[in-house]
């Protein structure tokens, strides 16, 4: 069976920094797999790689059978079939959290704006944002804004779903309500990547964990073995810098 | 009155050509699009020359240049090409504002707009224009308030407006009092102009964020 997603040999540099180096992995449609790893070891820009939002150097990308890297290939119609979740949220500050969701609906997808809108509604329900729709983002909380960025990007039903450190700018207490999102999502069928500092969940929800380090896949493998037996001796070094300072512990 | 009123007119066709002219060339600058590098450099020149020169020469240059080379009327009015002349120049200003909003707004918004498929001028035109424009809102007042002023200049090359009306009946009388009515005549715009803008800000700022620091 064809990987859903088939990152193969891809390397990428910003000018000398080698952030990316001949990365490759599989990931199954419906799977859950989770990117550990310092910061700077390339977690953030395999995934903005992936929904080509910066080109490679080398290597390709396959989504299904199709190469998403071939030169020449309209970059959109695909990233309406991968979606990814910021860090920052980057909702748009000027648009209601509806407007937020319909805008892709309705000039993507060609959606007319009533049906765009009782779509956006019922999403918001299922996410417990029912109320905060004619709201802006700046009235919101880190969780609530990043629960609705979760939304926009869902609206789309993307066949991928790419989360990049989605807890990483939120208040501890706000991150709970966040993974309870993304724990909904796992099982529904669709594709799940995530790069994330929160251990305990990373091991909780992944199929498969994957520890980068130096733009390399240092280790992979699912989360039991990683967590509990690693081999590589960088991952041994940062699970115990992460396990002493709280994060694995549930 | 006469004179002011002729003011107002320049300064009322002028500022939407100026507007939609001034967008054009920040869009044109701002766009990435490798193909439109040539229209990219000409904006560029463009806006390098028109500033780089005084209005008042502008204003001398097309406003007495175009009507020489022997048009018909009214295609040789001074008045036209003297407002065209502060159009061109002030566009170049005006496009200078834009394109700082334009810039402003961060790449992040754009990543997120691009990584919901909207395309490049999509992007342009829900996600980084409507932030851009509400950011540039005071200093563009800035220069449709000294619009305002400059259209005085136009005077140089003929028609009677507001100022020159005042040095005629200051020379007739030989006071300055016409000069300060002049004067107030050009606050009684101006000010409830700015007054206005700032309201809009605040009215705005107060409806799209929670709480605002004192």
């Amino acid at each position: 069976m064809t990987p859903k997603l088939h990152v193969a040999h891809v390397s990428k540099a910003f000018d000398k920094n080698q952030v990316l180096d001949d990365i490759s992995i599989e990931i199954g449609r419906g799977d859950v797999i989770s990117f550990i790893g310092a910061s700077g070891s390339g977690k953030t820009t395999l995934l903005r790689c992936i929904n080509l939002l910066e080109p490679i150097d080398s290597g390709a990308i396959f989504l299904d059978d199709t190469e998403i890297t071939a030169i020449g290939l309209d970059p959109n119609p695909i990233r309406r079939r991968i979606g990814i979740v910021f860090q920052s949220f980057n909702l748009f500050p000027h648009m209601t959290v509806e407007r937020n969701i319909t805008l892709a609906l309705t000039k993507v997808l060609g959606i007319d704006r009533k049906s765009a809108s009782e779509q956006a509604r019922t999403l918001l329900a299922r996410f417990g944002l029912g109320d905060k729709a004619k709201s802006y983002p700046d009235q919101l909380s880190g969780g609530q804004q990043q629960r609705v960025a979760i939304t926009r990007a869902l609206a789309l039903n993307p066949e991928v779903l790419l989360l990049d450190e989605v807890t990483s700018a939120l208040d501890p207490e706000l991150v709970g309500e966040v993974l309870d999102v993304v724990r909904e999502l796992k099982g529904s069928g669709i594709t799940l990547l995530f790069a994330t500092h929160e251990m305990a969940f990373a091991r909780e929800i992944s199929d498969q964990v994957c520890f980068l380090a130096d733009g390399k896949i240092a280790e992979q493998g699912p989360p039991r073995e990683i967590f509990s037996n690693p081999q590589d001796e960088r991952t041994k070094r940062f699970l115990q810098r992460v396990i002493g300072a709280g994060r694995l512990l549930d | 009155m006469h004179a002011f009123v002729l003011d107002l007119k320049i300064f009322a066709w002028t500022t939407p050509a100026i507007l939609i002219t001034a967008l054009l060339i920040a869009v044109a600058r701002s766009t990435r699009n490798p193909a439109l590098f040539p229209l990219r450099l000409f904006v560029i020149a463009y806006t390098d020359v028109m500033r780089g020169v005084p209005v008042i020469l502008w204003i001398y240059l097309i406003g007495f240049g175009v009507p020489g080379i022997g048009l018909e009327r009214p295609w040789n009015s001074p008045l036209l090409w003297g407002s065209v002349a502060l159009g061109l120049t002030y566009s170049a200003y005006v496009a200078e504002v834009f394109r700082a909003g334009i810039e402003s707004v961060h790449e992040s918004q754009r990543a997120a707009a691009r990584s919901l498929g909207l395309s490049s001028t999509q992007t342009m035109r829900h996600v980084v224009l409507p932030q851009a424009l509400r950011r540039v809102v005071p200093p563009l007042m800035n220069d449709l308030v000294s619009l305002q002023k400059d259209v005085a200049l136009v005077s140089l090359i003929g028609p009677i407006e507001i100022l020159r009306q005042a040095g005629i009946d200051k020379a007739k009388f030989a006071n300055f009092t016409p000069y300060i009515g002049a004067a107030l005549l050009f606050l009684v715009i101006t000010i409830p102009l700015t007054r206005t803008t700032d309201w809009m800000l605040a009215r705005e700022r107060r409806r799209t964020t929670a709480t605002r620091v004192r």
